[in-house]
């Protein structure tokens, strides 16, 4: 035992299980898990990316065509709210290392309150396409369909872009509940130098999630 | 972190990415977005997905490698990442060369098929 031990940043971790050599396999070992899970979230989300490309190269003037009718604007602000959240969890991990309490907590707090924007921007697109008609499949119907030629198969896009936003947006849900969970136990300081592996593992998830968004906005906002 | 006051197997050591190389890598990222906004108006054709998908592509690698410290990591966790990408990238190419062999013969049958876009005036 470590008689000066006081703070988080001194005292070995309260959370090593007997059956790890060391903190560091521990973590190594945690990390790798949460790798393994990653594997396959890109799975999941590849199985959508396979049916895009499918319709997409059968039908490419469906795809330009109804990329019109999103917002660019709005994707792209939502791009750069998340890839703010990736910093900002990216800081957490450096705050949790170094025993920065204070900036750890700041930082989640940043990264859920970016993800709820997120998720509020999301709405109000999702609710003008609901009042518009563009929704999916047999669903889609606008009076602008004549208006703008190819607009037969829209539904096909809109069913692809409701599939993948929509996992993805559950995938942001998921990711604040994990990151609230975080915080709380960061709030009652559990991490420090030697232990900060849940705010790296929820952090890695966190990222996936950005990188899969990385890849949406083009393929869905920014066609023809 | 390294901390003396204890054991070794009580520590652990890991990467800590600094301020600089944060801020700079999220400033690369914001780069990177407006880029393929802008590049999405170019007239370059049918390449423009490409041009998009290698600009997620660098964006990506960004994040994995710092954000998500691959750079730093143990080599498994990479390889992990790039077969995951390996087998998508498998899975779709397998589909779209099946998809684009079969088409014609699917719709020479006139059998069920994906309804084709000529179709739309």
């Amino acid at each position: 035992m470590i008689a000066e031990a006081s703070s988080a940043t001194q005292a070995p971790s309260r959370f090593r299980a007997h059956h790890f050599e060391t903190a560091e396999q521990q973590y190594a070992a945690s990390k790798l898990g949460m790798w393994l899970f990653l594997v396959t979230e890109v799975l999941f989300f590849g199985g959508l990316f396979v049916a895009y490309a499918v319709f997409r190269t059968l039908h490419p003037e469906v795809f330009m065509n109804s990329a019109q009718l999103l917002d660019t604007r709005l994707g792209a602000i939502n791009t750069v709210i998340l890839l703010f959240s990736s910093l900002t969890m990216a800081w957490a991990v450096r705050c949790s290392q170094l025993g920065q309490q204070r900036g750890l907590v700041i930082c989640l707090s940043l990264t859920i309150f970016a993800a709820i924007v997120f998720l509020g921007i999301k709405g109000v697109e999702y609710s003008h396409k609901w009042h518009e008609g563009h929704l999916w499949a047999s669903q889609y119907s606008s009076g602008d369909a004549a208006s703008v030629g190819g607009f037969d198969r829209a539904g096909t896009f809109f069913s692809i872009y409701f599939a993948m936003t929509g996992l993805h947006a559950i995938h942001i849900v998921a990711g604040i509940a994990a990151i609230g969970w975080v915080l709380m136990r960061s709030l009652r300081g559990d991490f420090g130098p030697n232990y900060f592996t849940p705010v790296d593992t929820v952090g890695l998830y966190w990222h996936l999630v950005d990188l899969v968004w990385i890849f949406l906005f083009p393929l869905l906002y920014l066609i023809g | 972190m390294n901390n003396s006051s204890l054991p070794a197997d009580e520590q652990i050591h890991s990467h800590v990415s600094s301020p600089q190389q944060l801020i700079s890598i999220f400033v690369a990222l914001l780069g990177l977005t407006a880029l393929t906004v802008s590049a999405s108006t170019w007239p370059v054709g049918r390449f423009d997905v490409w041009i998009a998908l290698g600009i997620a592509g660098v964006k990506a690698f960004l994040v994995a490698a710092y954000f998500m410290h691959l750079r730093y990591d143990k080599p498994t966790n990479s390889l992990l990442l790039l077969f995951s990408v390996g087998v998508v990238v498998l899975f779709l190419g397998v589909t779209l060369a099946d998809v684009h062999q079969s088409e014609p013969q699917v719709q020479a049958a006139g059998l069920p098929q994906i309804p084709a876009s000529e179709a739309a005036p």
